[in-house]
């Protein structure tokens, strides 16, 4: 073999371990739920393969499900938009700030490493019957009785932000530092009032920054289970709930297939069209 | 707003980020029976009954060796597509790239259905097998992110020098390329084992009965209510996950300045 036939040959050997593992585990397992959620799961049990609609009918005019969805991806906006009210100004302390932008930056990453149930239930010692708040409340006797904050919309609202909330700040902070200070400057010392450069020229400069932080707060929080189960009450679902009890409470994977394809196809779509107008580049450079 | 006012407003942000993880850890000392406030005194006794818990003390090596080898592999996987990525001009890069990545932009819940379903089609059934392999799926796409922005910033001269003074690839490899790549590899598996011992969405589909991971064993617990040992054991994780991470930093800084000065 010629050595620039071997050259061209090296970049594929390493690339097909992964490439490889990619399709074997994703792309035809995604493939093979496209095909299986037109199958049907017979009273016996037993799958009957073909090509029915029932389960698509199902996901799609169903209004329990119906219902869901839209709920879930009401709290999927809800908590992107705290999140970006949260989180912007905060990223852009960090990102102006001069001494101890070090260390905010290394606090920010903390979250990353502590675990997502922890976080989660968390606010179970604060807002629970015998959690701070109550015992506060208590003690200073605005209350006579602890009251139950938990278990409820907002509840699952609060603990997805509080989740997500380090995402959108590093995002932000990722476009905001890549955006010159000295435009800001330059803006005022023609005549713009700080507020006015900021709102002129900084903000749709960072703009890349609050969308890709949208998109990975909304895609999180409309495909997650565990913070409705652990901080919402029994008919707080989301989508992914009704995924998680087809296929492991109902095991109906026929069904369970069409509706985390529903799902898939919802969140896919929000992705498709972020990339048409941003490209995937800014979610990287947040992500890496 | 003004400067100062933007100040107070990332405290306030920092503190919500913050707070609630201090009081597990704060509760977790409570010398009181119950789980919650008011804090009766310090204790170390839900550490030590912790430590007597046999359930926890196997989800803990459960969480350890899949992470351990879910670290491997990935980290395997991910270092040799990096490098094809970054060193060789490929047709087709950028496609490549988005489907290495793929699996981030698949909900996670979706990933786990169509990787259960698949497997059982083939049947593979739940088992620590099919835990592993959706570990390595999802977290194979952070650690190329990982290291393929280490790997930019390694210069290929070196390379080039041992290769021209008659090295072989596979010694240049070895010798020259992989000591230069050692952060980049070290942070790939710490990146990936994180995540792997993070992981509960994914984790309640794939996991066989009776097998426990922390996080898993923890929602269990959850379910019946909080309690002290739910906060002892959270503690330990933070400590686990934040805790060694930032010593290792700051043996390495330590140990760089030594060298240096």
């Amino acid at each position: 073999m010629s050595v620039e036939a071997r050259e061209r040959r090296q970049p594929w050997i390493l690339l097909s371990p992964a490439l490889t593992a990619i399709g074997l585990l994703l792309f035809v397992p995604l493939f093979f739920i496209v095909v299986y959620s037109f199958w049907l799961r017979t009273a016996t049990g037993a799958d009957q393969a073909g090509f029915y609609l029932d389960n698509w009918n199902e996901a799609l005019t169903d209004p329990f499900y119906r219902d869901i969805l839209f709920s879930t991806l009401r709290i999927a906006a809800i908590t992107t938009v705290a999140c970006a009210v949260l989180g912007y100004p905060a990223a852009y302390f960090i990102a102006r700030s001069k001494g101890n932008k070090a260390l905010l930056l290394l606090l920010l990453m903390l979250p990353f490493w502590i675990s997502y149930i922890i976080r989660t239930m968390s606010w179970i010692n604060i807002l629970g019957v015998s959690g701070a708040v109550n015992w506060v409340l208590l003690n200073l006797g605005i209350t006579s009785e602890p009251i139950q904050m938990l278990y409820n919309e907002p509840t699952v609202i609060l603990g997805l932000v509080h989740f997500l909330l380090p995402f959108m700040v590093l995002n932000v902070y990722v476009a905001l530092e890549g955006v010159d200070v000295s435009l800001e400057d330059a803006a005022c010392s023609l005549g713009s009032t700080r507020w006015q450069a900021f709102r002129e020229v900084t903000l749709p400069l960072s703009l890349p920054g609050l969308a890709a932080g949208g998109l990975l707060c909304f895609v999180l929080s409309a495909g997650t289970y565990i913070t409705p189960l652990v901080l919402g009450g029994p008919t707080d679902a989301m989508y992914a709930n009704l995924v998680f009890e087809a296929i492991i409470t109902q095991l109906n994977w026929p069904l369970g297939s069409a509706l985390s394809l529903m799902l898939l196809g919802v969140l896919g779509a929000l992705v498709l069209v972020y990339n048409h107008y941003l490209g995937m580049g800014q979610l990287m450079k947040g992500l890496g | 707003m003004g400067w100062p006012l933007i100040r107070v407003y990332t405290l306030l942000v920092y503190l919500f980020m913050f707070l609630p993880v201090a009081v597990v850890v704060l509760l977790s000392f409570n010398a009181s029976q119950f789980g919650s406030f008011p804090m009766t005194g310090l204790s170390f006794r839900w550490f030590v009954e912790l430590a007597q818990n046999e359930a926890i003390l196997r989800a803990f090596r459960t969480s350890l060796v899949l992470g351990a080898l879910t670290a491997l592999i990935s980290t395997t996987l991910g270092v040799l597509a990096s490098l094809a990525l970054v060193r060789y001009n490929i047709a087709g890069r950028n496609l490549i790239s988005t489907l290495l990545i793929a699996p981030i932009l698949v909900p996670e819940v979706v990933l786990a259905v169509a990787l259960l379903l698949f497997l059982n089609f083939l049947s593979i059934n739940k088992s620590f097998f099919l835990l592993l392999m959706g570990h390595v799926i999802f977290t194979l796409p952070f650690v190329i992110l990982v290291v393929q922005a280490r790997l930019v910033g390694i210069r290929r001269d070196y390379e080039e020098a041992a290769l021209s003074l008659g090295a072989s690839p596979v010694q240049t490899f070895f010798q020259i390329t992989l000591p230069l790549l050692a952060p980049a590899v070290f942070a790939g598996m710490l990146f990936a084992f994180t995540i792997s011992f993070d992981d509960i969405t994914g984790t309640l589909f794939w996991k066989p009965g009776g097998v426990e991971t922390v996080p898993t064993q923890i929602f269990a617990m959850l379910r019946n209510s909080i309690s002290p040992e739910i906060n002892a054991l959270g503690t330990v994780m933070i400590f686990l996950t934040v805790g060694l991470p930032l010593l290792g930093l700051a043996i390495a800084r330590r140990m760089a300045m030594q060298r240096g000065g």
